[in-house]
């Protein structure tokens, strides 16, 4: 026999353990419960007639229950699943509860709304991009900074910039911009050798300012280098250096001739012996620089 | 099992168990080394240990005392002293790698000529790179933007705004820029970089540490509008190849020598570590050592380093081909725990 008010007495004031009391309220977590609220009206045990609509991945269906298998707890719950369309899902609905109390119909039809606005939100939502909440395990973060430390001490970083910087001086593509007497400054960058004398030799001529004429021989050799586009004057690029006060404090010391053309004494005869491909690149102000960048990886 | 143990507790050195403690009778003369491990007791065992150690220990030094004697003889010979041994460091015992690049390697100019970055690295584009942060933006994250901006040339800062990234990403494009710089922000700190080249450009996911400020630098400079000169280091592998010249397409392709700035990409270890300098470089008068040459001043160029703009480090995480496309995309190199277990392998 299925006394529902007894089944309330029972449940209420004992105990049931769908409840869940929290300070806002009494809060039902059975899962047919139409409201979700510990109410004698919304408990799904202690109405014998009851309907609710449930949600299976993203389907809704309307669940009903009455009296007469009430006894059949394995028939109990009678399943229509609702159309996609919200207002015939309505009208599905309205058939469907005709004669029951208007209660229930409209707490029902109260939750196919916010379910299908759920469904909507939720929709859009997986949609988006959004930001993932991943966990990191202490143990491997420590692991990592201790790694950074000692690959950063292996590094020697300062050093590693100050040789490459020193292999490109050598290959002479700031020549144009650092004017030093060439034979001294090959003798200074090969390691550990004795220069007093030549320091001597060219003390008498640091200063003066020569002027000397392009070469075609320069040309030839880079012919066949990518995006060559003409080589202006020396003279030109002299002058340039000349007027232009750098900030670095150095002497304008002059590429001297030492008896053979010019065009030997400049970078490309260092540019020859490392066989890199030196792409030069035609700058605004007229002069070519070489850039090794494309190459060093 | 009394019986068992017994045989493990008494007499460690019989134990027969892997052949170790074995003496051979091989015409080899194998002497049979007792691994402490396998002996039970304790007291036994830490015994047999510190007199193992202690062998180790006079070998080592018995070993190095014979080194040092016949350097010093070969000195007082006035021949060649025997060479020195070269010490094993993590680099010198990293594990080989098949992918590392080769300089003859057909299928790395053919994959070269083929990839996102060519036309930057041709100079058909000039990188033009946007710059902005993920939707809560931090304490550090500001100061840390501006500074990027004067690092990279030709680089721009928005707002982000609560626009899905997909969509910044065709607003960057139609726009014509060549690069999306994404710094995230974790704890008021920024801690990854997302950097994606567009138009079809690959996505690398960064984590970021162990940033330094401007500010924060004893001694720094201020940078220049200079186009700056690129150092990349060690990117050996065809993996570290490819970040390598993403970094590159960042820049513009032809530096300004007469600025001497030298912004630096290094990697070791898989850890990229970002440095910017200004250089100069100084004749230095070197002051000779006792050992070889009569008191002679050797001159030495030494180029000198003045640190401006920020310092940190990278690491890659996730390298992904095409846009930014966590669900959909392909992910060319994903980094998995399971990859730290071995030190000496690397990946970059």
């Amino acid at each position: 026999m299925q006394h529902d008010e007894v089944i309330w007495q029972v449940i209420r004031h004992k105990h049931c353990s769908y409840m869940a009391k929290i300070e806002t309220g009494i809060f039902c977590r059975n899962q047919y419960n139409v409201t979700g609220i510990c109410n004698r009206s919304s408990c799904p045990l202690a109405n014998s007639r009851y309907a609710t609509i449930r949600d299976h991945d993203g389907v809704f269906y309307l669940y009903m229950k009455t009296i007469e298998r009430a006894h059949m707890p394995n028939n109990l719950w009678e399943r229509i699943k609702l159309p996609r369309n919200y207002e015939q899902a309505l009208e599905m609905i309205d058939k469907h509860l005709l004669y029951w109390p208007k209660l229930l119909q409209h707490k029902v039809k109260q939750r196919l709304t916010k379910m299908t606005q759920m469904r909507i939100r939720m929709r859009k939502l997986a949609l988006k991009t959004r930001e993932v909440i991943v966990p990191m395990p202490r143990r491997q973060m420590k692991r990592e900074q201790r790694r950074e430390d000692k690959a950063e001490k292996a590094a020697l970083l300062d050093k590693a910039i100050e040789t490459e910087l020193l292999t490109r001086l050598k290959t002479g593509i700031y020549n144009d911009i650092y004017n030093y007497p060439e034979p001294l400054f090959n003798k200074i960058l090969d390691d550990g050798k004795e220069i007093v004398k030549e320091v001597e030799e060219e003390d008498e001529e640091v200063g003066v300012i020569e002027y000397v004429e392009g070469d075609d021989e320069l040309e030839e050799e880079m012919e066949d280098m990518e995006d060559f586009s003409g080589f202006p004057s020396k003279e030109s690029y002299l002058e340039d250096s000349d007027d232009e006060d750098e900030d670095d404090a150095e002497e304008q010391v002059v590429i001297h001739k030492k008896g053979r053309a010019l065009k030997k004494s400049d970078d490309n005869g260092k540019s020859k012996k490392k066989s890199r491909v030196v792409v030069e690149v035609e700058q605004e102000d007229g002069g070519t620089r070489a850039s090794l960048k494309s190459l060093k990886l | 099992m009394g019986f068992k143990r017994k045989k493990g507790d008494g007499d460690g050195e019989e134990m027969e168990s892997d052949g170790r403690g074995k003496p051979s009778f091989n015409g080899g003369g194998q002497r049979h080394v007792i691994l402490p491990s396998m002996i039970k007791n304790k007291d036994k065992r830490s015994k047999v240990y510190a007199k193992q150690k202690h062998e180790k220990k006079l070998e080592k030094q018995k070993k190095i005392r014979e080194r040092d004697a016949a350097e010093k003889r070969a000195l007082e010979l006035g021949e060649e002293p025997p060479q020195k041994q070269i010490p094993k460091t993590i680099e010198n015992t990293r594990e080989s790698d098949e992918t590392v690049c080769r300089p003859d390697d057909e299928e790395l100019f053919a994959d070269i000529d083929a990839d996102e970055f060519n036309p930057v690295l041709r100079r058909e584009v000039t990188p033009k790179i946007l710059i902005t942060t993920c939707r809560f933006n931090s304490t550090r994250g500001p100061a840390f933007i501006s500074e990027l901006l004067s690092v990279i040339p030709n680089s721009h800062y928005q707002k982000r705004g609560t626009y899905d990234l997909k969509k910044i990403v065709e607003y960057a494009t139609k726009k014509d820029f060549t690069s999306l710089i994404v710094v995230h922000t974790n704890r008021r700190e920024p801690d990854a970089l997302l950097i994606i080249g567009l138009p079809n450009g690959p996505t690398a996911h960064f984590k970021l540490s162990n940033l330094v400020l401007r500010k924060d630098i004893k001694n720094h400079g201020n940078p220049t509008s200079h186009e700056p000169e690129l150092v990349l280091n060690n990117f050996t592998t065809r993996l570290g190849n490819r970040v390598g010249r993403f970094f590159q397409s960042l820049f513009p392709p032809d530096p300004n020598f007469r600025g001497r700035r030298v912004v630096t990409f290094h990697n070791q270890r898989d850890f990229i570590f970002f440095r910017h300098h200004r250089y100069i470089f100084d004749i230095k008068e070197i002051k000779p050592s006792d050992k070889g040459k009569d008191g002679v001043a050797q001159e030495r160029v030494k180029p000198r380093l003045q640190e401006c703009g920020p310092r940190f480090t990278l690491k890659l995480v996730t390298l992904q081909h095409g846009t930014f496309d966590t669900k959909g995309g392909e992910f060319e190199w994903v980094h998995k725990p399971e990859m730290d277990t071995s030190r000496r392998r690397f990946f970059l």
